[in-house]
């Protein structure tokens, strides 16, 4: 009897750790800024800009597991970081207030379908400029950069840069450039998972050696378990976030890149920055300078 | 065309590791499913009882459940076999229930008469099942066997959010870097499946041949 009482403990504490492990996709520190919505902006008749203005709403395509970048906690009803708060100075200029925007999950693998059916208006969601992306949606900006780098155990000194990853378990999510880089350039077996808190699970556990992703993203999980888990620093690539819109709105581009040089110029950029990736310790970075627009 | 020509190695290494992870689970599922199946008929209580439960737990509980309690579930509690093991754990426990079943069926299908007869010659239990019946029951259960591998081969993909670079892994890899061949990419990566499927179901075609009563 003894025995099968210690067997059911066993199993009941089991699923209580299953069903914590499923309800803590992780926290967030950011918080959520404010930005003066424009009366009654004026765009050129037939725009896209005039139909959104029009309207009165648009629809927001970002991340929902980032912390820092585009996050959204059980119980939040917006997302937060750097990417909705980029969304709501854009949202601002076309005289849509914060309430007014629609927020829709966007994961790495649907973003440009959810772009070319008009599921969502704009996608901030770490997208980063690809030649092979800008062949089938635009792309405007970059509005931020940073560099793949990789989190490790914090008592793990075997990893110290990517040459050290030959052979090592690497975690990122399946379909993201980093899983490939890591690959392909540095010879490590990829660990796909579907979120990046999978990932950081799986790290913390000690099933994979490490987790790779953007640099700023990393350093948002590490502030989380500061005693377990450190960030290498050691960029090794070069991500340009930009903003996806619509291939059927090409004037979108002129009006993206207006609003995120105002942005940089003002200082709505650097409080959006010091709100959410700030939180953890990131110095405000340069601004980058834009890609022109297709003519 | 493009996405699929570029990456055919990394999709090829990837249909590698789904056939590892099919044979892996598919041999568990086969030899657990059995003892469960055959245990389901014995003529002991407890083992009657202990093999319907186990049906009742696996069959019934999602694979992807299954496997978030694999992993997220067991390491914390010091059970960590590494991420191919574990996959291969659940798949196998999960598709067992099922083989078990299709076993059971194949074993009620076997004309009473034929146990009586071997236990009339005094056979035990296990002679009996493992001269009389089984030889028999394998025959009747080659079809919906088949099917059952088919659906584990389906399954297999789940494994691509769990840390295995298998089939699916490479496509949303190939999606990332070729996203305006995704028709050609699914297209591709479905004509691999099917290879797979249309393998086992020849298999089984081939196998009911040859055991078919002359």
């Amino acid at each position: 009897m003894k025995f099968r009482t210690t067997r059911w403990a066993a199993v009941a504490a089991a699923t209580v750790l299953t069903l914590a492990a499923c309800g803590d996709a992780g926290s967030d520190s950011s918080e959520s800024g404010e930005y003066d919505v424009v009366e009654n902006p004026e765009f050129p008749e037939g725009s896209r800009m005039a139909e959104l203005a029009e309207q009165g709403t648009i629809t927001i395509g970002v991340k929902y597991d980032q912390p820092g970048i585009g996050f959204r906690g059980a119980g939040q009803d917006a997302p937060t970081g750097i990417d909705p708060e980029v969304g709501k100075i854009i949202a601002a200029e076309l005289g849509i207030a914060a309430d007014d925007i629609e927020w829709v999950e966007t994961i790495s693998d649907n973003r440009e379908p959810f772009l070319q059916n008009g599921t969502v208006d704009l996608v901030i969601a770490s997208y980063s400029i690809t030649d092979e992306r800008r062949e089938l949606v635009g792309q405007a900006g970059p509005y931020y950069v940073t560099g793949q780098d990789l989190l490790v155990a914090a008592d793990d000194d075997s990893i110290n840069g990517p040459d050290d990853l030959e052979g090592k378990r690497v975690c990122s999510v399946r379909g993201s450039t980093s899983i490939a880089t890591v690959e392909e350039e540095y010879g490590a077996t990829p660990a796909g998972f579907d979120t990046y808190s999978e990932c950081n699970d799986q790290l913390l556990n000690g099933s994979v050696d490490a987790v790779t992703t953007d640099g700023a993203i990393l350093l948002g999980y590490a502030a989380e378990n500061p005693d377990e888990l450190r960030v290498v620093g050691e960029p090794f690539s070069e991500e340009r976030y930009g903003i996806g819109y619509s291939p059927d709105a090409p004037e979108m581009c002129e009006f993206l890149n207006e609003t995120l040089e105002q942005a940089f110029s003002d200082g709505r950029f650097e409080q959006a920055f010091d709100l959410t990736l700030g939180q953890s310790g990131n110095e405000v970075p340069e601004a980058p300078e834009l890609d022109a627009c297709p003519s | 065309m493009e996405g699929l020509a570029a990456n055919a190695d990394l999709i090829v290494r990837g249909f590698w590791e789904t056939l590892k992870l099919l044979a892996a689970s598919g041999a568990l599922a086969l030899v657990l499913g059995t003892l469960v199946g055959i245990a389901r008929v014995s003529p002991i209580g407890i083992m009657r009882s202990s093999a319907a439960l186990w049906v009742t737990t696996f069959r019934n509980v999602p694979l992807l459940i299954l496997l978030f309690f694999t992993y997220y579930a067991l390491p914390p509690i010091g059970i960590d076999f590494g991420f191919f093991v574990m996959v291969t754990m659940a798949m196998g426990l999960y598709t067992s229930a099922f083989v078990a079943e299709a076993i059971r069926s194949g074993i009620n299908g076997v004309g009473v008469g034929q146990a009586e007869a071997a236990r009339s010659i005094g056979m035990p239990f296990s002679l009996t099942m493992s001269q009389v019946v089984l030889p028999q029951a394998f025959r009747l259960v080659v079809p919906p066997m088949a099917s059952v591998f088919i659906a584990l081969t389906k399954n297999t993909s789940l494994a691509a959010g769990f840390g295995i670079a298998e089939a699916t892994f490479r496509l949303s890899g190939s999606l990332r870097d070729f996203p305006g061949d995704r028709v050609v990419l699914f297209l591709g990566i479905a004509v691999g499946y099917i290879i797979i499927v249309e393998t086992i179901s020849l298999g089984a075609t081939l196998l009911e041949r040859r055991w078919r009563v002359a």
